[in-house]
């Protein structure tokens, strides 16, 4: 009996260090597993840019307001449990019926009362200061288009159309060039998220969504959509290149070029132009001019191909041509059932699109 | 009154043929057995719905997998989260409400017994439909089998141009169905509850788990009729030219998740509260003490009730609202938190002094107490909304809210279902293997929800069938993965449970827990009737009342 009633206790205190363990093991993982994991993760607590920095700044403080919050009640709640457990020897009278308190309930309703209210006047703070942000004078206009299941960008004021892999210049602080964004839908939902840059927003047929960004650092910067959009989602990615000033001015000057036409790729030329390629895909300065898919005729200025599914290889290009399918089952490009002389020939044209 | 319930010619009834015993089940009125028929009918479609988690973690275990296809995948998640709200978690709350409300206020059945089992029927028949789809949905298209548009089901996909086929018409009728019998049965205990109670019984000295209730068919009625007015919508669209959701002829997509999130964030109350129900009834008989502040838990679960029906658009901080909106809605869902937080303080008050005893029933409560206060606590991360831009939609979001109806909902569910068991079955589960259950199913749960944040604040979006390597996900989707399985040897423990104590259990005796409801007067299980006279209470603890006559509860309510 006595030794029965030491592995019962013994057990109960495995059992509370066990759920001290489970508590302390989420608060640990929270605190330190997100910001040490690779290096190559879009983290949205490595903010690289005004929107995403204001969210990252207003998460600390919720999360260290949390965190008390978590400490004290999971300290009171082991308190309670371990010490007010039966133990051995319980005269088996019950204990002192207590009905309440109302100082009590009034006090545990107080605090939480003035902790939300802090909450709730730094996070309007937050909302205002993205939401109703001012346009700078050099600020870079875009449209970005959600299809399925890729993105659409265009340069209003600088005559630019490309897909999938937005090009921004970087914004110096003092003197701010950043990008605002109009959102729109051409089939279903989708949303916009660059997590190191800002946080997500819609894009919704029949509505008008806006986002902007000012990254403060070149480079490459991963999201992907993040709003159900059907079969192919998961392959929405989308990849925000940050360029200096210079570059950027560069890159605009060379997709603003018309399509350069090779002689010695006339067939594939001819093939992209007279079967079912035309229909979806434009190249500036030929009869190309379908809308359904994206802009090619600069697409060897981009790194990946099927919005970031692929690299932009001409092996991965064929395969991609022949059956997409193979790449990414579901996406809306039929395969084109060329033969394979055609489809090298088509290739070689495709991969003159610089 | 414990030793007042008489037999009346029952002995003789297991003498009958197996199938007139089975077609008594099909054709019954009786609350209880309709409340057995719910929680059984929702362990089955529990089985089912995990198995169609497990297809999607197993796709997720590392990244470029090929264990199923895209379409496959989403048809799973659909599935898995249609099946888990409509068809497990709000008829075995259903099923409890059934069985215990007219035991807990001393009556004899539901105020309305065919309304009871109508509804219940449409519920089940609902579910039916749903899997037919697997069946039926390629309709004459070929386009497609089971519904493939995501559990909340947003517009334009439901469309016909993006849904063609029956896919979608299936899942639109099965939750109209089904949300048919909801309404009945949330009628049914509003009605129930205000009219039934035995004499002597106050609303003031109800248990809690008949308040609790009260508020959850209110809640149930204001937030499946949208619901339903919004299938009906969506009927409207694909059969006859409508276009309310429609976007290419005009429609509004946003309308669509205002419908949705009206009905779907009131929902997340309908399910939690009869858990807090459990929590109330079971934390209190194992602490040996009264709940702590009772109308103050009273007052706090109306407030939820009122509350809860103002923040929907917390679903939608990324649809482009304006600063107001989303200021408003940032406001409405954090003030929710400060009557949940009372309940919290209010179940370690009473924990607090009293001489704890950790059965099974309890050891879900204290885990379901650690859990939900920490689903509370991302909650309010993810009410903040600029932290929401980033975290909404994200694996973030998809461990809250596991973190709630797992670690909340379903801890409670399970606890409660070893607590009333013995009334239910009149055998004693084996406390052994209940044990088991709970510490593979905590370790479990753990692993899986814990780990699934972290991928969520390193950009990963939710119903995704595959993702890139290189991003930092890939080893929290592997430990993920893993903790699926410790649940499944948990859930195969409950079953065996389940399975062997209905054959070898002891016999529980009318009141196995020394408890203080009036469930515990009648025998185990209850007579037809419940209780041969109808009793007499004069405090929130009848029973409490006759054991200790020297120190009554009513010389102090």
């Amino acid at each position: 009996m006595k030794s029965n009633e030491q592995t019962r206790s013994l057990g109960r205190k495995i059992a509370g260090i066990a759920v001290l363990l489970a508590g302390g093991l989420l608060a640990a993982t929270l605190c330190f597993g997100a910001p040490a994991s690779s290096a190559q993760a879009p983290s949205i607590f490595k903010p690289q840019s005004t929107p995403a920095d204001s969210i990252f700044r207003l998460s600390l403080l919720v999360l260290t307001i949390t965190g008390l919050i978590f400490i004290i009640v999971f300290s009171l709640l082991v308190y309670s449990v371990v010490k007010f457990r039966k133990r051995g020897g319980d005269d088996g009278r019950e204990p002192p019926q207590v009905y309440g308190s109302n100082q009590v309930e009034l006090a545990w309703t107080v605090i939480p009362v003035l902790v939300v209210l802090v909450l709730f006047f730094a996070t309007a703070r937050v909302i205002h200061s993205i939401q109703d942000a001012p346009k700078p004078p050099g600020t870079i206009e875009v449209i970005a288009i959600g299809h399925q299941f890729w993105w659409e960008f265009r340069y209003p004021t600088l005559g630019v159309v490309t897909a999938n892999e937005l090009h921004v210049p970087v914004s110096d602080p003092s003197h701010p060039s950043p990008t605002f964004l109009t959102l729109l839908s051409a089939d279903t939902d989708h949303s916009f998220w660059v997590p190191r840059l800002a946080g997500k927003t819609d894009l919704i047929p029949n509505r008008e969504n806006h986002t902007w960004i000012d990254p403060h650092e070149t480079g490459l910067y991963l999201g992907q959509c993040a709003q159900y959009c059907g079969t192919q989602h998961a392959k929405m990615l989308l990849r925000v290149y940050v360029d200096s000033r210079e570059q950027f001015d560069r890159w605009v000057q060379d997709e603003k070029k018309p399509a350069v036409v090779e002689e010695q790729v006339g067939e594939g030329r001819r093939i992209f132009e007279t079967t079912a390629c035309l229909n979806c895909h434009a190249v500036s300065g030929t009869v190309a001019d379908g809308h359904f898919g994206p802009d090619l005729t600069h697409l060897m200025s981009r790194a990946t191909i099927a919005s970031g599914a692929a690299a932009n290889t001409p092996e991965e290009l064929k395969m991609w041509i022949q059956n997409p399918d193979s790449i990414k089952p579901g996406s809306l490009m039929p395969a084109m059932q060329l033969n394979e002389k055609d489809l090298d020939a088509l290739t070689a044209y495709l991969v003159t699109l610089r | 009154m414990a030793s007042d319930t008489i037999a009346l010619g029952i002995a003789d009834q297991d003498a009958r043929p197996i199938g007139e015993k089975l077609h008594d089940w099909v054709v019954t009125v009786d609350h209880k057995k309709l409340g057995i028929l719910y929680i059984l009918y929702s362990l089955l479609f529990l089985v089912i719905g995990g198995v169609e988690a497990t297809i999607m973690r197993i796709q997720l275990i590392v990244p470029h997998n090929h264990f199923v296809s895209p379409q496959v995948f989403n048809r799973m998640f659909t599935m898995h989260g249609t099946t888990m709200i409509f068809f497990v978690a709000m008829p075995i709350l259903f099923g409890f409400g059934t069985y215990l409300i007219p035991l807990m206020i001393g009556t004899r059945d539901m105020a309305f017994p065919r309304l009871n089992a109508f509804s219940f029927w449409m519920t089940a028949f609902g579910g039916l439909l749903l899997y037919f789809s697997f069946i039926g949905g390629n309709g004459l298209y070929g386009a497609g089998n089971a519904p493939d548009v995501g559990w909340f089901a947003y517009a334009p996909l439901t469309s016909r141009a993006f849904s063609p086929g029956h896919s979608t018409d299936f899942w639109t009728l099965a939750l109209l169905i089904s949300g048919i019998g909801s309404i009945g049965t949330a009628v049914n205990f509003i009605t129930t509850i205000l009219c039934m109670r035995c004499p002597g019984m106050t609303l003031g000295k109800m248990p809690l788990l008949a308040w609790l209730n009260l508020v959850m068919g209110g809640l149930v009625i204001l937030a499946v009729s949208p619901l339903t007015a919004a299938q009906i919508m969506l009927s409207i669209d694909r059969f006859l030219g409508g276009h309310f959701f429609d976007t290419q002829a005009g429609g509004a997509a946003v309308l669509w998740m205002h419908f949705f999130w009206i009905f779907g964030h009131p929902e997340v109350y309908v399910l939690i509260i009869p858990c807090f129900a459990f929590a109330s009834e079971i934390i209190p008989v194992f602490s040996r003490k009264p709940i702590f502040g009772y109308p103050v838990m009273v007052g706090a679960t109306v407030a939820i009730g009122f509350i809860s029906m103002s923040v929907w658009a917390h679903h939608m901080f990324t649809v482009g609202m304006s600063s107001y909106g989303n200021a408003f809605f940032t406001a409405t869902t954090m003030v929710i938190a400060v009557p949940t937080g009372i309940k919290i303080f209010n179940w370690i008050g009473t924990m607090w002094g009293g001489k704890i005893q950790f059965r099974a029933p309890m050891l879900f409560c204290i885990g379901f107490l650690f859990q939900f206060l920490i689903a509370g606590l991302t909650g309010i991360m993810l009410g903040a909304s600029p932290f929401n831009w980033q975290l909404g939609n994200s694996y973030f979001v998809v461990a809250h809210f596991h973190y709630v109806i797992v670690g909340g909902i379903l801890f409670t569910i399970f606890g409660a279902f070893y607590y009333w068991f013995p009334k239910m079955s009149g055998r004693m589960y084996n406390e052994a293997l209940a044990k088991w259950h709970f510490w593979l199913f905590l370790i479990g749960f753990h692993l899986t929800f814990d780990f699934m944040h972290i991928p969520g604040m390193l950009g990963m979006p939710r119903r995704i069938y595959t993702y890139e390597p290189g991003r930092g996900w890939d080893i929290w989707n592997l430990i993920v993965t893993i903790g699926v399985f410790f649940q499944i040897a948990g859930v195969l423990v409950f079953v065996v449970n389940l399975l062997w104590s209905l054959l070898k259990g002891e016999p529980a005796g009318n009141d196995p827990w020394d408890a203080w409801t009036l469930e515990w007067s009648t025998t185990s299980p209850p007579p037809d009737y419940n209780f041969a006279t109808i009793p007499v209470v004069e405090s929130r603890r009848p029973l409490w009342d006759i054991k200790h006559p020297e120190d009554p509860d009513w010389k102090y309510e």
